[in-house]
């Protein structure tokens, strides 16, 4: 219970700014997770991936520029994105990649060798 | 509530982790936060894939943005009709995926439609659209005869 009370004081402490949490995909292969995250104004140079022991924050600073005139109606939002996940453990995360492609970033997280299914051949 | 429903709807292995509660914490804090205007219209429970649209208008232009992400340029359909403007596409999920086993699954695939009626005429030849960043941008410039004309006033 310990550690996830100090988890958590964590998190709000980052928030001296309003973030939004984007809406992800996670799916598991035999090789590993993929995780795809929608943060639509999010380029590669907005990104910003950071491991931490078991935890993965995906930060997205959106670039977008204000419309000219006045608002007909306005929906979008103007906050940055922000969500940590907890990593399974057998993610292997020296390889870790990341690619963005229209404000969607993919995420693979390939299991590490050893805990793949393997067989053993007997001599 | 919208968002708790998500939740649940997902029906998933059991994950233990501590992470998971993190979230569900900043998901109620988001439900607070959010007007419920806004979360009615994100809930796809309800309403399908209703993406976020922006309409500005300037005295030459009007300006709309819809966001997007992760289409293709040619899934999108733009078209103006009796001066309204319909945007509809149809977001395809990744083939590579479909033997995954879904773990979480919160991105809307499939079709989504919507029209906005323009207050004033619009020089349909003249309108340019853009896709970058997951965001469709459409400038649609003002018809001539419907821009504001200064009428001089004489006064004899």
């Amino acid at each position: 219970m310990n550690t996830t009370l100090q988890k958590e004081s964590r998190t709000t402490n980052d928030r001296t700014q309003q973030f939004v949490s984007p809406e992800v995909n996670i799916y598991e292969t035999q090789d590993g997770y993929v995780l795809e995250a929608e943060m639509p104004g999010v380029s590669k140079d907005g990104l910003e991936i950071t491991l931490e022991g078991t935890e993965i924050t995906i930060t997205g600073h959106r670039q977008v520029e204000p419309l000219p005139g006045e608002a007909l109606f306005h929906e979008s939002h103007n906050l940055d994105y922000r969500r940590v996940f907890e990593l399974d453990p057998a993610i292997d995360t020296a390889k870790v990649s990341a690619r963005v492609d229209q404000g969607v970033l993919t995420l693979s997280l390939p299991k590490s060798e050893r805990v793949k299914p393997r067989k053993i051949s007997v001599d | 509530m919208n968002s708790l429903a998500r939740w649940q709807r997902s029906a998933l292995p059991t994950w233990p982790g501590f992470g998971r509660l993190t979230n569900l914490r900043d998901e109620i804090d988001r439900l607070f936060e959010v007007p419920l205007a806004e979360l009615a219209r994100s809930s796809q429970l309800l309403s399908g894939w209703t993406p976020a649209f922006d309409v500005y208008e300037d005295k030459d232009n009007f300006y709309v943005r819809a966001e997007l992400p992760g289409m293709r340029k040619e899934d999108i359909d733009l078209s103006m009709h009796n001066g309204s403007l319909s945007i509809s596409g149809e977001r395809k999920s990744d083939d590579k995926l479909k033997e995954a086993e879904v773990y979480r699954a919160e991105r809307f695939f499939g079709r989504f439609q919507r029209t906005i009626t323009l207050p004033t005429q619009v020089a349909v030849e003249k309108i340019k659209a853009q896709y970058k960043d997951g965001i469709l941008s459409v400038t649609l410039p003002k018809a001539e005869e419907a821009k504001p004309k200064h009428i001089d006033v004489k006064v004899s």
